[in-house]
């Protein structure tokens, strides 16, 4: 019996297409930033500066209910009396966030009814990135929301999912369609409250993507949102609310690409995730912001706050990210573990090469009894760059029965970059189990050598290293995104040996 | 002995590593079917001489030439060497965690097939290759789908490196200390393998401390390297005369007492 031979590297790629490991040696050899264009698209910015009247304009441009105009009012209020926060392991330059602009629009018609009102423009940007949003043409088994600068552009296969009662749509139509699904949900998870960039984009976020999966559906399709940041001298601050209603089921994707500028482009963004009862959902990021030149000139700020409460008995939520652009990332996708029996996963690929920054993790809060988190975190890094895990599992005092198991490894290439791990561990109850383990490994000159000894040059023999040091969570990926994955990852990292 | 094409000519090579003189004027002549045997006390440079040739970074030629296939070896990148034909079974074959073999042996092949400008294979005819292939050293199915050496024993390493030589098809085989290790049962499975992939157009050089390999791969040629130097060159009885009478003669000759 033939079993067991996979072929291709992870399952996920279709034995047909031989070619894929070609591809890689040809985008890692030519190395660059493929997403760095800009479009040129007629595009609604609104002057620098915030301060309430911008806050009123961006409500008032989205023709927005009092009560959020009040709720983002009342984020400003609190923003405007906290500094940012310094605690991370970066070095994150002083930021004037007087000087961005917080609402750039494509001037096209926004929530299109049909794709011919869509700017021919806006249609070939997507389609340069992979996204065709011609319904015909669009990605089968995929739903996509794709999201320029400040506003959602187009989602596809809409129809399709409302004949399950499944809302997949834009955050702007959600607070039109659905104000009252939205205003029930929206801050739950992240209360503008809940740290500096969390209350800025409270304040000023302006689209997203809103997702509600009704009582026992499964969703049958990958929904995914594309975010592109297009504009010069602004900043992204988009919000994604998802709700898996009991029994329900839906992965769902983020793909983010920016052009290559000079300048530092700021993206804070806000997801919330709320899981009812033996309902589950996959939020899987492959995220690729321009990480800024090598010298690390320009590249986006990711400041982004991500959090899951699964609150109902048996929910489940698994964080699957691979983290490879932005010049300075830090993000903690966590979930909340309120039900009884339910499940927390986070499964990370976090890539800095050059000059980037990374502190990124995940927090696991166990309030449910039985609750159960596993966290394995592959850390890589390259060139000049720092990264960091930072992570923290927290067990409460009537949690009976958690469990926990953590794996946290680092990979370093070459000996000038950093990583660093910050694990907290806080448990309240005698029962639970907590696991941690760490490891910290160099790909070594004799690994390459064998590479090169049996035909395999350098970059390539990187790119299969890596790729097997961080299959584990690559096979958690969905089937689209893994190729993808695997390519950046070694695009990522060429130029990083010998 | 043949008068075949030559396809390793090695003249005055020396080579060392972190300012240390290890080869110290290395000549040998390989042609095409032959099987030559290098045999020397520890010290002597054997793996030196081997990871010189294959490209190892971690030594430095200070002199001599080495052509192969009248190309000059030493100006070769190590994957280029690898691809006109040289392969070196490793003393001690290195663990690539999460890399399947199949997804290394691909790499491999199909590096190599662009380099000679043709297309990547197809996965069903990379698949017919590796089971082929396996067969030749016994190799079970799983062992193709772990990964790179990892938790493999110190036999199933061997094997593996004898089988990724069948998978590669060089024309010029260096098996460094391949015996290192083995029962002999591994043995006879690793020379077994080595021998079905023996033409009139390949060769192999075999290093080795002891005799033991060389009942089951049969020798054209043995050469004792001692001290950088190759002091000695005979026929298969010169390997059966040092299993007798050990390396001191050896060492008294060169030395002078």
């Amino acid at each position: 019996m033939e079993h067991n031979e996979d072929i291709a590297p992870n399952q996920g790629c279709p034995a047909a297409e031989p070619n894929t490991a070609r591809n890689i040696i040809d985008e890692s050899v030519s190395g660059d930033y493929k997403y760095g264009f800009v479009s040129d698209i007629d595009t609604e910015i609104i002057p620098i500066g915030l301060n309430e009247d911008v806050i009123r304009l961006i409500s008032a441009k989205k023709g927005e209910p009092e009560w959020l105009l009040n709720f983002r009012l009342d984020a400003f209020r609190y923003w405007q009396t906290l500094t940012p926060p310094r605690w991370a392991h970066l070095d994150i330059p002083d930021i004037d966030f007087q000087s961005l602009s917080y609402y750039a629009a494509p001037k096209s018609k926004t929530s299109p009814k049909n794709i011919d009102e869509v700017d021919p423009q806006l249609i070939d940007t997507f389609n340069r990135l992979g996204i065709p949003l011609h319904e015909q043409k669009a990605l089968a088994g995929m739903a996509v929301d794709a999201v320029m600068d400040s506003v959602s552009v187009k989602t596809t296969h809409r129809e399709k999912l409302a004949e399950l009662g499944i809302i997949f749509c834009s955050f702007s139509e959600a607070v039109k369609d659905y104000p009252d699904l939205v205003r029930k949900y929206l801050g739950k998870v992240v209360p503008y409250t809940d740290n500096f960039y969390a209350a800025l984009n409270s304040a000023v976020f302006s689209d997203g993507s809103f997702v509600y999966i009704p009582k026992g559906v499964r969703c049958p399709m990958e929904l995914s949102t594309y975010f592109r940041i297009n504009a010069a001298g602004t900043g992204q601050f988009e919000r994604t609310l998802i709700v898996a209603d009991s029994e329900a089921y839906v992965s769902y994707l983020e793909g983010c690409t920016a052009p290559m500028r000079d300048e530092n482009q700021l993206h804070a963004a806000i997801v919330e995730i709320i899981v009812e009862d033996n309902a589950e959902v996959k939020y899987s990021t492959v995220q690729n912001w321009y990480a800024g030149d090598k010298e690390g000139r320009g590249g986006i700020y990711n400041f982004v706050t991500k959090r899951g409460l699964c609150r109902g008995d048996y929910s489940k939520l698994s964080w699957t990210q691979v983290e490879t652009g932005s010049a300075i990332t830090w993000k903690y996708p966590s979930c909340i573990l309120s039900g009884e029996g339910s499940v927390g996963e986070f499964y990370s690929v976090a890539v800095t090469n050059n000059r980037q920054q990374a502190d990124t993790g995940t927090k696991m809060i166990h309030i449910g009894k039985n609750s159960r988190s596993t966290i394995v975190s592959k850390g890589i890094s390259a060139g000049y760059s720092q990264n960091a895990y930072r992570g923290l599992v927290r067990v409460a005092r009537n949690a009976v029965g958690v469990r926990n198991y953590t794996q946290c490894d680092s990979l370093l290439l070459g000996s000038h970059c950093g990583a660093h791990t910050f694990p907290y561990i806080d448990v309240r109850n005698d029962s639970a189990i907590v696991e941690h383990e760490a490891t910290t490994s160099k790909i070594s000159e004799e690994q390459l050598f064998y590479c090169n000894q049996r035909g395999i040059p350098t970059e390539e023999a990187v790119g299969l290293i890596v790729n097997g040091y961080a299959k584990e969570v690559m096979n958690k990926l969905p089937m689209e995104f893994a190729v993808e994955a695997q390519k950046l990852l070694s695009i990522t990292l060429e130029g990083s040996v010998g | 002995m043949s008068q075949n094409n030559i396809l390793l000519q090695v003249n005055d090579l020396r080579a060392g590593i972190e300012g240390k003189e290890i080869l110290k004027g290395i000549n040998l002549t390989v042609r095409e079917g032959e099987v030559h045997a290098i045999m020397g006390p520890n010290g002597s440079g054997k793996s030196t001489l081997s990871g010189v040739l294959a490209g190892d970074p971690r030594f430095t030629v200070n002199g001599g030439s080495a052509l192969f296939n009248g190309k000059e070896l030493l100006s070769l990148s190590p994957e280029d060497r690898s691809h006109e034909g040289l392969f070196l079974s490793f003393q001690y074959p290195v663990e690539i965690p999460g890399v399947s073999m199949v997804n290394f042996m691909r790499a491999a092949v199909n590096a190599k097939r662009k380099y000679l400008g043709e297309e990547p294979m197809s996965a069903s005819d990379f698949l017919k290759l590796m089971r082929q292939k396996r067969a030749l050293v016994e190799l079970d199915n799983k062992l193709a789908s772990r990964s790179v050496n990892e938790g493999f024993s110190g036999g199933e390493k061997k094997r593996n490196e004898i089988f990724q030589m069948a998978v590669l098809q060089p024309r010029l085989a260096i098996l460094d200390e391949t015996d290192s290790g083995l029962d002999i049962d591994a043995l006879r499975i690793v020379a077994g393998g080595v021998n079905k992939l023996k033409t009139d157009k390949n060769a192999t050089i075999v290093i080795t401390h002891y005799q033991r390999l060389l009942d089951y791969i049969k020798p054209d040629v043995v050469h004792i390297l001692y001290k950088g130097r190759i002091v000695h060159t005979g026929g298969p009885e010169l390997a059966l005369e040092l299993e007798e009478k050990g390396y001191d003669w050896i060492k008294e000759q060169v030395d002078g007492n």
